[in-house]
């Protein structure tokens, strides 16, 4: 029931109603407050994009990852509404930050032979092997077409 | 037929010449049993980081500067995502975002006549040099459905060249990578040896009519030789025109180039475009270098790279050494490409050149020609030479001191080929090849030979001077060729004029 409250409540593209007494501290930023917790009392972002069947398929494809469902795809969607609040924040004249090690000395090592020669140990992980050879699938393996594919997908056109 | 122009850019990928891999302390080396060079980190296992390899830095750099580069003083490193069985991590690291040179050049020649007699200087723009991994090595298994993998590459350091399409044609590429390896090897940045998979080459090829839109290009991949590099290149170029010109259309697409049919086919493996999620690479802080100026003071030697440092240590490249060749010998610069061309040439005939009297001029001939037609007639490396750089120059002294004639110095050489330990002096007198000294008795045989021959005297003397040569052939004949030509010719003049 929960769960479709929420879903109905994304595609409407409007915020959630705040529990009463959350008792969490927001942060003002321009327009909207911002939160970056799981928790469903604080307000959304609007929905800049439905995710479309293409794009699915795409992503489907690229990380090897089955969608699967309804639910699936709202998490996605979430995901990406969660993830879009970055861009409520100006970085005019910003540079980008990688990591906060960023200022780190990345260390060089001198070229010296210090490892390997353990075959036998990195075949123990292997379910199947062939002479030493680790085994796998020939080549790339073409994903179903959407056509042949059962998914619900199919039934979202 | 109208006239396309043609573009031709090319992807090299030299695997740097080094101890451990890029990331790791696992070896490199070629042809070691499957999964015996590989660490925990190569084989992708969860808790595992990568720790760059200082050599491989240096590496770069100096093929960077090598190519007139501009190094990046601070790059950064990309994971570049992708799934195949031989790449365990899901990804390769990569520089995608601020590689460690860019904007170089590489200046290439080639003949412009079949005799090797005309050289014209090209020059293709260098986009940039990154450091890469490389993957491991696939083995199909069509019969049993399977792919078997090795991941004793997987790891290894890579340098990228990005050439820019300025080249035009196969035999332009060719020449560019014959000099990039020639670079690389006298750096020894990377053997570059094509047959071992160390120089792996991608050539981007498109076409147009000059004012219409530039055309698609393709990529080609799976050239193993510098031979098939020129040959994929053309037959792609003129598949593209064929298709166009029978309204077709390219596709943006990859192809392999099949060798046994000489022909492009499309890769089945690389359909769709590919995304690559680039992202930067969170266990490594950007790689920072020095120059002179920007030294730290308090900083671990062994941590620091020194751009300045490096640049004053290049060894000549072999655009200077070719320059030096023919400035201190008076050769001719097609001669200087093709003693750089063959590896250990150029030391052996300067070698030959400072034990012998003859000139270098001279001697040159005898090193292109003779020596070098012999080692590719039996598929003999200079080293692997049964003739030494000492025994051609006592050789070729004899013929400086005008004791064998030239015609004797072939025959000489061609016994010593057979490298049974002779020496010249000995060969010379075993086959009676000295020139006669005797000047007495070589103008015995010319007058003979004037005797026996009055037709010929009396058209020498009506006004046909060529027929003197054969007179001085049948003197060579009588003495076996142990006669001096340029004497004889003297001889049988004075005696005719008198």
């Amino acid at each position: 029931m929960r769960a479709l409250l929420l879903g109905a409540w994304l595609r409407a593209g409007r915020g959630l109603p705040r529990a009463p007494g959350s008792g969490r501290r927001h942060r003002e930023h321009r327009g909207h407050s911002g939160h970056s917790e799981h928790s469903e009392h604080r307000p959304q972002a609007p929905l800049r994009q439905k995710v479309s069947v293409e794009v699915l398929q795409h992503l489907e494809h690229l990380a090897l990852v089955d969608f699967r469902d309804a639910e699936g795809v709202e998490r996605l969607q979430k995901a990406i509404q969660f993830a879009d609040q970055l861009h409520e924040v100006n970085t005019d004249g910003v540079e980008p930050m990688d990591s906060v090690l960023e200022d780190r000395c990345l260390y060089l090592r001198e070229d010296d032979v210090t490892e390997g020669n353990c075959t036998k140990e990195l075949l123990e992980n292997a379910r199947e092997k062939v002479e030493e050879y680790f085994v796998a699938p020939p080549g790339n393996i073409p994903l179903p077409k959407l056509e042949e594919q059962e998914t619900f997908l199919q039934g979202s056109q | 037929l109208s006239i396309s122009e043609t573009f031709v850019g090319l992807e090299i990928h030299a695997q740097i010449s080094s101890n451990s891999k890029l990331f790791s302390g696992s070896q490199v080396q070629f042809a070691a049993p499957p999964n015996s060079l590989v660490s925990f980190f190569d084989a992708s296992l969860p808790g595992t980081l990568p720790v760059l390899n200082r050599r491989c830095v240096e590496a770069a750099v100096m093929t960077g500067l090598a190519l007139n580069c501009s190094i990046n003083k601070k790059s950064l490193f990309d994971r570049k995502h992708y799934f195949y069985a031989d790449l365990p991590a899901g990804y390769q690291i990569t520089q995608q975002r601020v590689p460690i040179a860019v904007n170089g050049s590489l200046s290439y020649s080639l003949c412009i006549d079949s005799k090797m007699s005309q050289m014209v200087t090209k020059t293709v723009r260098i986009k940039q040099i990154q450091l890469e991994q490389d993957s491991g090595k696939s083995l199909h298994d069509d019969t049993r459905s399977q792919t078997l993998v090795d991941l004793n590459r997987a790891g290894v350091g890579l340098m990228e060249v990005v050439m820019e399409p300025d080249m035009c044609c196969g035999e332009e590429a060719a020449a560019a990578v014959r000099e990039l390896q020639l670079i690389l090897q006298t750096l020894g940045s990377s053997q570059a040896v094509m047959a071992e998979g160390q120089l792996r080459v991608d050539a981007n090829v498109s076409v147009h009519h000059p004012g219409e839109p530039y055309g698609v290009r393709t990529e080609v991949k799976n050239i193993n030789s510098i031979r098939f590099l020129a040959k994929a290149i053309d037959y792609e170029i003129q598949r593209q025109i064929e298709e166009l010109e029978n309204g077709g259309t390219i596709l943006n697409e990859t192809r392999a180039f099949d060798s046994k049919l000489g022909c492009t086919v499309p890769m089945r493996d690389k359909e769709g475009k590919q995304d690559y999620r680039f992202m930067p690479e969170p266990n490594l802080p950007p790689l920072i270098l020095y120059d002179a100026k920007s030294l730290p003071a308090n900083m671990n030697h062994q941590q620091v790279i020194n751009i300045d440092w490096i640049h004053e240590r290049l060894p000549d490249l072999p655009s200077v050494k070719r320059k030096k060749l023919v400035e201190q010998y008076g050769i001719l610069p097609e001669h200087s490409f093709t003693l750089l061309n063959e590896e250990g040439l150029a030391e052996f005939f300067e070698s030959v050149v400072k034990q012998t009297q003859m000139k270098p001029k001279k001697v040159i001939g005898w090193i292109l020609k003779d020596l070098l037609s012999y080692l590719k007639q039996h598929s003999l490396t200079v080293k692997e030479s049964p003739v030494s750089s000492f025994v051609l120059a006592d050789l070729l002294n004899l013929l400086e001191k005008k004791e064998i004639s030239s015609t004797a110095a072939k025959q000489v050489l061609a016994e010593l080929w057979k490298g049974e330990g002779k020496t010249p002096l000995e060969i010379v007198k075993e086959q009676k090849l000295e020139l006669l000294q005797d000047q007495k008795e070589l103008e015995q045989i010319c007058q003979a030979v004037i005797d026996g021959h009055k037709n010929e005297v009396m058209a020498i003397k009506a006004g046909n001077p060529k027929v003197l040569n054969k007179l001085i052939g049948l003197v060579q004949k009588k003495t076996q060729g142990r006669s001096n030509p340029v004497l004889v010719k003297q001889l049988l003049e004075k005696k005719l004029s008198g």
